[in-house]
Order: C-alpha cells, then sequence, then structure tokens
C-alpha cells in the first residue's frame, strides 16, 4: 500500500472514523502528502457506523457551544456534499413529542434555544395535527424540526475517505499506532505496520484519544464511555412513522432519548439506550436494554410489534464528564500547548457526524498555520454511489445487463443486491475486503436474511474473483476469520 | 416510449410458471406435466436445480415415498431426470422481482429482465432460517455465527470448515444433522441446546445423530450470552424454567469457536404478499383452497413456503396436488368453508375448501398429547373421528377425509380440534 520511501509525511491523522475521514477528504484539497492509520480493517468501524445517522438542526446544543456551531454549519453543507460526494440524504425532518402539559414545557425552552441557534422552521404542533402526519403516534404536542435529516452514516464516512484515497490520501488499514514521540519538529510514529515520520498530527481516534494523547504528554482530561443500544426493524414495518420521533430529552447524561429514526433504507432504528462503562471497547448489546428499547418505543409508538427486529448493535459516545455530573461537556478541538503540531478531537460525541465536515475545515485552517496549504489542481470527486440497481429503471436495468451480465445476477436477494455491486464494493479504493466492507458499502446481507443466502456467493466472490484464501476471509476485523481450512481441497467426483 | 421499454424486455408465455426449483417445485412441475401441462417452466436463483436438498448430504430423503432411504441429491435426481424426460424448462441464477398483474412475473438473469406471463403461477419458494436476532440473544457479534443451514451450504456445497468446537443452539432437523456432519469432519461438537423440554427434530435424528455419537443434548437450556469481539469465545448457557426465565446460579461459560442456530424456519412469502396473497399469520405461509390455490385465483402455493414440512415425503403428496390443480384452474367454486383450527390445533392446511371431495389434511398441534383423538365438526356434529398413536408440536399430522357436498352446502366453516383422552 505504501512504498517503503514514502514514510514522511505532512500530516498523519490516527482514526479513520468519520472525524478523520472528514479531516482527510477535507486536506486532501491541498498538495499535502497525508496518512490515515486506521486499527480496524475498514473505516467506520466504530462510532461512526453505530448511531442513529441523523443530521441534527442544531436546537440541542447551548448558543455558543462548539457542539452548536459545529452542528449548525454541518447542517448547511450537508445537501451540498450529499450531492456532490453521492451518498443519500433525506431531510425527514423531527418531531420531538411532548406527552403532557409538563413535558411541552420543555419542547417550549427547546424551541427557544433553537431560535437563538438561528434555526429556522421550528413549529410547536398540536397532537391532533402531528396525527394527521404521523398516524401512529399519539402525543400532546411536538415541536417540529423541519431542517433535521437522515443519511446512513457508514456510507457518509466511506464516501469521505475513499475520496480521500482517490486524491491520494494513505489509509493503513488494521494499523494500530502503538507509540509517539516527538523529536524537534517531527513526529515518530510506530505502527505495528512500520514506523512513519509526520509534521503534524491529527488526534481523531474518537474513543481512544486520550490513549494518543497520553503517548506524548499527561493529558488533562478523561473519557467517560457510554453505550447506546439499537435495534434494527425489518423493513416491512417502514410505514410506521415518516420522521423521526423523539422524546423530551431526559435531564440527566445529557443525551436526546431513545428516539425512533427511519433510515434511508427503509428500517427503523430504536435507541439509543445511555449506559456509562468502563471498557471502551465493551459493543456488546444486553437483553436488559433490548427490553428498554422496545418499551421506550411503545411510549411513542403503542402499535410498535414484538419481534420486529432484525439485528442490534450498539456504539460507544465519548464522554468526557461522568455520569454524576450530568454528562455535558462541549468538544475540544485544539492544538497542544505541551506538544506544538499535535492536533487533537476530543469529546466528538454527538452531534459529531452532523460536525463532521465543519470541524473539517477548523482543522484545516490550523493545519494552515503551520503549514502553507496550496490548493490540487487535479482534485478529483468520485461519486460514492449513484442509485442502487433495484432502484433504476427497467430500461436502466437491461441496459446494464445488456453491457455487463453480472448486473443480472442477484447475490443478495433480501435487497436485491447484484454480482456487480458486491464486485464493485470488495474493489473499493481502500482495500477493504471483509464481509462488513461488502455489507456497509452495497448492503448484500443487511436484510431480514441477515446473510443467509448470500453469504456463500459472497465468499466465492472474495476467492474466486479476488483470490483471498478462505482462511484470510474475514468478517470485520483482523482477528474475526470466518473458516477454518478446508474439509478436504479436491472436489470428489 | 412504452413501446420501448418493451422491446428492452424477453417476453415469455407458459402455462405453469414455478417460482423454486426445490423439492416441492420439482414435485409439483413433475405432476404438473403428468396431469397434461406442457408448457412448464421452473426459475430459481441458484444455480443448480434441488433446492435445499442439493446440500443434504444425509439420507432418510423419500422413504414413505419410494420406499427406499434416499440422499438429498438422489432425491432430487430423482425428480430432476423425469422433468428433463418431460421437457420442463429450467431458468437457474433467475430471480424473481414481483408478481405483477395478470400473472406476469418479471424475472432476471444474466441474460436480461424478463416477462412471463403465465396462465397459472405456484409459489415455490421454500424457507429461510430464522436468526440470532429472530431470538435477540445479546452480546458481542463476533464471526463464527452461523445457522445450520448455511453451515451446512459451507460444508457440503464447497468444503470449507466453518469451525473447530462447535456449540448447536435448537435441536430442529438441520441442528441435528449438522451435529453429526461436524463430528464426521473432526469437529468438537460440544452440546445441542434446546430450550423445549424434548427435542424439535424428528425422534430418529437424535438418536442417528447425536446419541450415537455421544453429543450431549442439553433440554430446558438456552444460550444466554455470546461473547468475542473478533471470533467467537465462548457462550454462556442456562438451564430455564416452565416460563422461560433463566435459572440464577444455571448459567455456565462454554468455551467455543463456533455457534450453530437451528432456530426454525420461516417461509419465504414477501413475493406472495407484494402479490396480493393472504398470509395465514400462524403458518406464515398463503392461505390456500384444497386444490392449493391462493386467494389470488391462478396463483399456488406449496412447499416450505406454504408451511414448513417435517419431511419431504410428505411436502411432495402436497405439492403434486398443486402442481395438479394448477393447470385445472377453472374451478367451479359450489362454495367458500373456512376450516376452523379447534381446541388443541394449531393450524390446519387447507384453510379453506371449495370444492367437494378427498381430501388432504395436514396440522400441527398446540402441545404433546399422550392418547390424542382428532375431530372434525360440522354444524356441531362430528363429521370424523380419528384415534391418533401420539402428538407433539414437533411433528405434523396428516388425514385424509372425503367432504361432501352437503357439508360445504350445510355451513360456513368446519371446525378441526383435538383433546388428550
Amino acid at each position: 500500500m505504501i512504498h517503503r520511501q514514502m514514510k514522511n509525511f505532512h500530516i498523519a491523522i490516527i482514526g479513520g472514523g468519520v472525524i478523520g475521514s472528514a479531516i482527510a477528504w477535507e486536506l486532501s484539497k491541498y498538495k499535502l502528502n497525508i496518512v490515515v492509520f486506521e486499527k480496524s480493517s475498514d473505516v467506520a468501524s466504530g462510532t461512526s457506523k453505530a448511531n442513529s445517522g441523523v443530521i441534527h438542526s442544531g436546537i440541542n446544543s447551548p448558543t455558543g457551544s462548539l457542539k452548536a456551531r459545529f452542528c449548525i454549519e454541518g447542517n448547511k453543507i450537508f445537501q451540498n456534499l450529499s450531492d456532490k460526494l453521492g451518498f443519500q440524504l433525506k431531510w425527514v425532518g423531527k418531531y420531538i413529542v411532548a406527552k403532557n402539559k409538563e413535558e411541552s414545557k420543555e419542547i417550549v425552552k427547546l424551541k427557544r434555544v433553537g431560535i437563538n441557534n438561528g434555526i429556522s422552521g421550528l413549529e410547536i404542533i398540536d397532537g391532533k395535527d402531528v396525527k394527521s402526519k404521523e398516524p401512529n403516534i399519539s402525543c400532546y404536542k411536538a415541536l417540529w424540526v423541519p431542517t433535521a435529516g437522515i443519511i446512513l452514516p457508514y456510507s457518509f464516512t466511506i464516501s469521505l475517505a475513499e475520496n480521500a484515497v482517490e486524491n491520494n490520501v494513505n489509509f493503513m488499514l488494521e494499523t494500530e499506532v502503538l507509540d509517539l514521540q516527538k523529536k524537534k519538529d517531527t513526529f515518530f510514529i510506530k505502527t505495528n505496520n512500520g514506523d512513519f515520520q509526520s509534521q503534524i498530527l491529527v488526534n481523531s481516534a474518537g474513543i481512544n484519544c486520550r490513549d494518543i494523547v497520553s503517548m506524548l504528554e499527561e493529558p488533562d482530561f478523561n473519557v467517560y464511555p457510554c453505550r447506546g443500544e439499537y435495534l434494527v426493524l425489518d423493513k416491512k414495518y417502514s410505514n410506521l412513522i415518516n420522521s423521526m420521533i423523539y422524546p423530551v430529552p431526559p435531564k440527566r447524561l445529557d443525551v436526546l432519548g431513545i428516539h425512533i429514526t427511519p433510515t434511508i433504507e427503509g428500517n427503523i432504528l430504536l435507541g439509543p439506550s445511555a449506559e456509562y462503562i468502563d471498557d471502551p471497547l465493551d459493543k456488546r448489546t444486553t437483553k436488559k436494554m433490548m427490553k428498554t428499547l422496545f418499551d421506550k418505543a411503545k411510549e411513542l409508538i403503542p402499535s410498535l410489534p414484538d419481534n420486529s427486529a432484525i439485528n442490534a448493535y450498539s456504539g460507544i459516545r465519548c464522554k468526557l464528564v461522568f455520569k454524576e455530573k450530568g454528562g455535558w461537556s462541549d468538544y475540544r478541538m485544539e492544538e497542544s500547548k505541551k506538544t506544538p503540531g499535535l492536533i487533537n478531537l476530543i469529546g466528538i460525541e454527538s452531534p459529531g457526524l452532523t460536525a463532521a465536515p465543519a470541524i473539517a475545515k477548523e482543522i484545516t485552517k490550523i493545519v494552515s498555520k503551520s503549514i502553507k496549504l496550496k490548493v490540487k489542481e487535479n482534485f478529483k470527486t468520485l461519486k460514492f454511489q449513484n442509485k442502487r440497481f433495484s432502484e433504476l429503471s427497467t430500461k436502466e436495468q437491461s441496459n446494464l445487463i445488456r453491457n455487463d451480465e453480472s448486473w443480472g445476477r442477484i447475490i443478495c436477494r433480501c435487497e436485491n443486491i447484484t454480482e456487480h455491486e458486491v464486485i464493485k464494493a470488495l474493489s473499493n479504493p481502500l482495500g477493504a475486503q471483509t464481509l462488513s466492507s461488502v455489507k456497509f458499502r452495497c448492503r448484500a446481507g443487511m436484510g431480514r436474511c441477515q446473510g443467509g443466502f448470500c453469504t456463500q456467493h459472497i465468499v466465492r466472490i472474495i476467492e474466486e474473483k479476488f483470490k483471498i484464501n478462505i482462511n484470510k476471509i474475514k468478517l470485520k476485523s483482523k482477528n474475526s476469520n470466518l473458516f477454518y481450512g478446508r474439509t478436504r481441497e479436491k472436489e470428489d467426483d | 416510449m412504452a413501446e420501448l421499454e418493451r422491446k428492452k424486455m424477453i417476453n415469455l408465455n407458459v402455462d405453469i410458471a414455478i417460482i423454486g426449483g426445490g423439492p416441492a417445485g420439482l414435485a409439483a412441475a413433475v405432476s404438473a406435466y403428468e396431469n397434461g401441462a406442457k408448457n412448464i417452466i421452473v426459475l430459481d436463483r441458484n444455480g443448480w436445480i434441488g433446492g435445499i436438498l442439493t446440500q443434504c448430504i444425509h439420507d432418510g430423503f423419500g422413504v414413505e415415498e419410494t420406499g427406499i432411504s434416499l440422499t438429498g441429491p438422489e432425491y432430487a435426481d430423482m425428480y430432476i431426470k423425469k422433468s428433463q424426460k418431460y421437457g420442463i424448462k429450467f431458468m437457474n441464477e433467475t430471480m424473481v422481482l414481483q408478481i405483477g398483474r395478470n400473472k406476469t412475473i418479471r424475472a432476471i438473469n444474466k441474460k436480461g429482465l424478463f416477462d412471463i406471463k403465465a396462465k397459472s403461477i405456484i409459489l415455490a419458494m421454500g424457507c429461510r432460517e430464522k436468526t440470532r436476532w429472530s431470538v435477540l440473544i445479546p452480546g458481542d457479534r463476533p464471526s463464527g455465527i452461523y445457522t445450520a443451514g448455511v453451515a451446512q451450504a459451507f460444508i457440503n456445497l464447497y468444503n470449507i470448515m466453518v469451525g473447530k468446537n462447535v456449540v448447536i443452539l435448537g435441536s430442529g432437523d438441520i441442528g441435528l444433522i449438522m451435529a453429526r456432519r461436524l463430528k464426521f469432519e473432526g469437529a468438537n461438537v460440544i452440546g445441542v441446546v434446546e430450550i423445549l423440554p424434548h427435542a424439535s427434530g424428528l425422534p430418529r435424528n437424535v438418536v442417528q445423530c447425536l446419541d450415537d455419537y455421544d453429543i450431549p443434548l442439553y433440554l430446558n437450556h438456552t444460550v444466554t450470552y455470546i461473547k468475542g469481539r473478533e471470533r467467537l469465545e465462548c457462550v454462556t448457557i442456562a438451564q430455564i424454567d416452565e416460563k422461560r426465565n433463566i435459572i440464577k446460579g444455571t448459567e455456565r461459560e462454554i468455551k467455543c469457536d463456533t455457534l450453530l442456530l437451528s432456530l426454525g424456519l420461516i417461509p419465504e412469502n414477501e413475493l406472495s404478499m407484494k402479490a396480493g396473497v393472504e398470509i395465514d399469520k400462524v403458518t406464515g405461509g398463503p392461505i390456500v383452497s384444497q386444490s392449493f390455490e391462493t386467494t389470488v385465483p391462478g396463483i399456488f402455493a406449496c412447499g416450505n413456503c406454504l408451511q414448513v414440512y417435517d419431511t419431504v415425503d410428505l411436502l411432495a403428496i402436497d405439492a403434486k396436488k398443486a402442481g395438479e390443480y394448477a393447470l385445472n384452474k377453472t374451478i367451479t367454486q359450489d362454495k367458500n368453508i373456512t376450516i376452523q383450527a379447534g381446541e388443541g390445533v394449531r393450524y390446519v392446511i387447507p384453510q379453506i375448501i371449495n370444492k367437494p371431495g378427498k381430501i388432504h389434511f395436514t396440522l400441527r398441534v398446540e402441545k404433546k398429547m399422550k392418547t390424542p383423538m382428532l375431530h372434525v365438526i360440522s354444524d356441531k356434529k362430528k363429521i370424523f373421528k380419528k384415534k391418533l398413536p401420539w402428538a407433539n408440536p414437533a411433528n405434523m399430522i396428516d388425514f385424509y377425509l372425503d367432504i361432501s357436498k352437503e357439508i360445504i352446502n350445510n355451513k360456513d366453516s368446519i371446525e378441526v380440534s383435538l383433546n388428550d383422552k
């Protein structure tokens, strides 16, 4: 992936989540040598893939905070990014529902914060008017937020990272930073895949941001991981809601509460829960929270059917304030005073997804103070995805098959994903070739059978077309092998 | 424009189009031909004919039908040879995208998009396996968790080994068969965990797949937790009480790299639903009449997309009927009566009768009975009574009954019930 001599970079970014990928893409517009180290087998492997996928309006953060500022700035540029990069975005809007008079005071307060933050279109609506738009929701009043949208968070991150690669950013997957040192003006970076040097070091390691800082200096902060569990519902329930349905945020913990979110693909998400945990890697799902999610969601949609989930997962919030103190803190994004050249992004939790493109622009400004940025003339934009095959017209589909028959073979029958789309996903510029990489790029395996039918066909494609030994075929990470060799080498006749 | 659009399509006209080339589709096709249909086409997603039979290399197929215990591929071959002799057309690697109005099927394969106009359609899509998320097993999300059928495909179709130390959750037939299969391939099969107080699969499979190989069966147990951040490292199993609550103190961790799930099957009916076919909430399959016609005239259903059958032999009986009737679809509907599942009965198929004659009924019971008595009641009168040797939810019960014109004309429904005397 990286030539031996290419070990000196202007900028090294640690972490290929949405923040690292957004920064890499933003900086790829300039003549810079950039490397991104990602310890997982693909980008968006942590919290960046395990969140609600909401483009927030900015009503939930106090006026004047970095959270509010970057969220609002980010929100404004998302449509343009979606058009350019080709990830899907839908402005479905959001209802924050008040169940009673008491709660309606809270939505009035939220509206006020929203207005102070400069957000337009906010309206407080009577329960019966909500019902006409959302027949399954019963409430007293609701705050309507039209400027909230949904994306697939992993698609966004992947599109940023793949575009960065197109513009010569080096992504090193399965590469963990083991040690950092700074000598004079250079960072010395030791990884499991060799040693590297850079002038600037961007710490966008998410939940692991403190570990990175502590390799260079004594951190002046703590990280408190807070797990959020989700349930994914079968597509057949997609007509339960049209917009996002949020409760009035619980006062403690500084989270938005368990909400119901439609997704681009027609599934519905329930979640997230909020639970402070000790181990930031503990992404388990629990029986207790699965029940809580259903119970809480039923408070919003009483007709929510049982046994409607097809998957469960969790993501970890990077909180800087512990539970007892209420959970709120602002983002920290700054160049370290003790270690010049180290740019830290700390505590980037929700609305981090929305804020990411604006944060990337801010970091570019910080970088420009120490490196003179020259615009790349040949900057390219690669569309992550035009329409899926299944969304095309009959004529378009026929033409595609005529030109390339791999469009005519359906691999994932739940989602109607073709062999062509699977091969394209496996040919991604990042070189990520796990089953999850396929799933997050083209959706094969994400339907109701959860890979029951398509896994064998994808495995055959990986083995035959991409010549990967079956023992090296992985689910999602370095050691998540799927198989233990062959039962016999030659097929008996 | 519409003209141009049409030219892009490949159009076909057939008498009978069968969706799915597994055991049900094959039996229906052969039977349709033998009953006079000529222009028959079978559409299948896979690159082979035979559906799941192809990966079922164990024997036990066709015992009742042929008197010989065949392997899955042998059983399929029996039908494939007949089909070929009859000139039945097969389209492989062909996915049906939708069933449109006027029984036109939109299908896709490497040659392009097809519009297949059929006089009758037989749904034979089979079923899919329940996943970890059907029962929401909490924990991490490592690799090494396979549904039993997927594991079977990897081992039997591709010679790929899925694990070394294996725990199996669910004692359905596929789970039991896979316990033995993995043992043959040198895996350490630690045990089969079953939430019910009895095995879900056929008794003969418990003996031949577990007992004969000293594989333990943990009844009234379930997997409560999955651990492993990359590959599976261990599962927690625990004993449960009658209400399926975990009995405290019985949890224990079992080190393993693989968890096979044999949790049951779900009839595949996304296509049927889109075609407007009414689905029975209990079976998960279409509501059908004695001729296996669904609520959409001219669309028939058979095999595991209708209901999950115990054996291929029983499945073939009904699938052949579907093939036979699909041709003679102009049924003079005397009158529709419904068949109600009464006491002790979970469901009965057919759900509708609209023509007198000898009818094959299949049903499942709600719970185990020692000396069950089957009753069929019409207008408060018992029209049929039969003592059964046993009854349990894992085994399908079937019987034949002549339904007279009088019964149909008499009332709007008849009831099938079972009680333990």
